[in-house]
């Protein structure tokens, strides 16, 4: 607290003042705690402090098998958990040197997607709600509860699905779940188009998020944007065009991209990579390959049960799997996929054993948060929680 | 836009109108909310929730203490110990779960080569003091009992995929 007498009173007038805002704040988004000096209600500087999240993911990492780090990957970005499970795999199979099967491309496409948009109903939403909009998050939340169920259906689990594993997916889909996926994308953009009445012309919006948080293109880079954010400062980057990964290069997609970079066109990227992610899915069910879902060299998955309880060289190949694990040819890579957040990308570094020798996790989430400073300056209070809301932060990734 | 247009609009309110417009047709649609604990959401048969271990119709456990699912634990919240038993068979003699520690990942129930291990469709399984979520074999064996119809049911549903 700085204090400065005030000219002939004799009496102390506060200059600035220094306030917690978090780690307990519902605005925060998690565990952030973000130090503010405040001179007035407009913020002087904001200090980020992380780490209150901090779980050793990575150094965890190097003491399980490649299998047995796939779990730990839901729980870095838990609102899109299945993006993050991909860059691994990927990683893994770079230096594997496997191909996927089609079918094991697709499913994953579509399930990254799925994910993309589960990311963006929760962004969006509860952005809206942090600077006043409730309803939206009551409609997004069953739009979301809807995609859990087919979340919940493939994998197992609504968040922590480990199921995109190096060499394919868990398990082929449920029948039937296409067809549920295909009605639900169907009614899709009805939804999109009611959340837009909500907000997108409404004034209140647009006072809040409107010129609130600028980060022109230069700075933009310059701070390690990526994703949605750096899109809406106007770069076309999208790690699913400039390197495509699995089938993305078949896809037909384009990239929406922002003019003035502020909260409220970060916002209208986020809503038209909804509709974007949405033509994916269509193509995604629509081209469906049929095949297998993961690469049928069982030193790397697992054989299916019925063979694994007949035939004995299936069953030493199962034996070894769940015990030891694969062995990954030394070497390094860094495998980035475009999470719905940004760059999320692993430098994976193997020694030749059955587990990483380090695993290094680029997460989208903290590059955003270390410009908290440099845009939240000179903003009010309450426009510090917009920018907040409009980055996207998850603890889950920027603590690890 | 003209500037015309857009002052009519900004006078008449026209954005807040027709949102609260569209706030007042979802007041009339049906009701998407479930009354909980009485009716439940869907769960498919791959859902992962409360351990159980199964018996073969007989009565005779399954798990035969190969300990695959506690090597390939990544939370490492199994502990077996195994010895054979009076008839020679090989039986755990001590089989642990942390549920405290467990992600249900669901690698044990992928690993156990018997199905003896699996997990199950209960998620209600919430304790009041942390000791109760110390499961031993004879509460997983008595989950197995009490849900091995629903078990026996979604491993035959889920069979062709797995």
């Amino acid at each position: 607290m700085a204090e400065a007498e005030t000219q002939g009173t004799g009496a102390p007038a506060i200059r600035t003042h220094t306030m917690n805002f978090g780690p307990q704040h519902p605005a925060a988004h998690g565990v952030l705690r973000l130090v503010l000096e405040m001179d007035g209600e407009v913020v002087e500087r904001a200090d980020p402090h992380i780490g209150l999240l901090h779980r050793g993911t990575e150094k965890l990492i190097e003491y399980k098998t490649y299998m047995q780090a796939v779990p730990y990957f839901d729980r870095l970005d838990y609102v899109a958990p299945m993006c993050q499970e991909h860059a691994f795999a990927l990683a893994t199979e770079k230096l594997l040197g496997i191909a996927v099967p089609p079918r094991g491309q697709y499913v994953r496409v579509l399930f990254a997607e799925i994910s993309r948009i589960l990311n963006h109903l929760l962004n969006l939403t509860t952005y809206a709600i942090d600077v006043g909009a409730i309803t939206p998050a009551l409609w997004g939340f069953e739009e979301r509860e809807k995609l859990m169920e087919f979340h919940e259906a493939v994998s197992g689990a609504r968040l922590h699905a480990n199921y995109f594993r190096p060499g394919g997916v868990a398990k082929d889909m449920p029948a039937g779940i296409a067809e549920r996926i295909g009605e639900w994308a169907e009614g899709f953009p009805k939804f999109i188009d009611d959340l837009e009445t909500l907000l997108t012309e409404n004034r209140i919006w647009k006072q809040r998020t409107v010129d609130i948080g600028v980060m022109s293109l230069e700075e933009a880079l310059a701070w390690g944007w990526s994703g949605p954010c750096l899109r809406a400062s106007g770069a076309a980057w999208d790690l699913r065009k400039s390197q495509p990964y699995d089938c993305y290069g078949e896809m037909e997609f384009d990239i929406p991209v922002g003019r003035n970079g502020d909260c409220y066109d970060r916002y209208l990227v986020r809503v038209a990579e909804m509709r974007e992610s949405l033509k994916i899915i269509r193509q995604c069910l629509a081209r469906m390959p049929e095949g297998p879902i993961k690469t049928q060299d069982h030193k790397i998955t697992p054989p299916s049960r019925g063979e694994m309880k007949r035939s004995m060289e299936a069953l030493i190949h199962h034996f070894k799997l769940y015990t030891e694990g694969y062995h990954v040819p030394a070497g390094s890579t860094y495998t980035a996929v475009e999470a719905p957040k940004g760059e999320f990308g692993v430098y994976l570094i193997a020694d030749g054993t059955n587990k990483p020798y380090r695993c290094k996790i680029r997460a989208p989430g903290f590059a955003h948060l270390q410009t908290m400073d440099h845009i939240a300056k000179g903003h009010m209070l309450a426009d510090a929680v917009a920018i907040i809301g409009s980055l996207d932060i998850v603890f889950g990734e920027i603590d690890r | 836009m003209g500037v015309m247009d857009r002052t009519v609009r900004g006078l008449l309110l026209s954005e807040l109108v027709s949102g609260m417009a569209l706030t007042l047709r979802y007041f009339f649609k049906p009701k998407v909310t479930i009354n909980y604990p009485y009716e439940k959401g869907p769960i498919s048969p791959r859902f992962k929730g409360e351990h159980a271990l199964r018996r073969y119709p007989n009565g005779e456990e399954r798990c035969i203490a190969c300990k695959l699912c506690e090597a390939v634990c990544p939370a490492q919240a199994i502990t077996i110990e195994a010895e054979p038993r009076e008839d020679g068979s090989r039986r755990t003699t001590r089989y642990d779960i942390d549920m405290t520690k467990c992600i249900y990942c669901g690698l044990c129930e992928e690993a156990c080569p018997v199905d003896a291990i699996v997990e199950g469709p209960n998620f209600e399984f919430s304790t009041e003091t942390r000791e109760e979520l110390m499961y031993n074999k004879d509460r997983l064996l008595a989950n197995g009992d009490r849900w091995e119809a629903e078990i026996a049911a979604r491993l035959a549903a889920d069979g062709p995929y797995r």
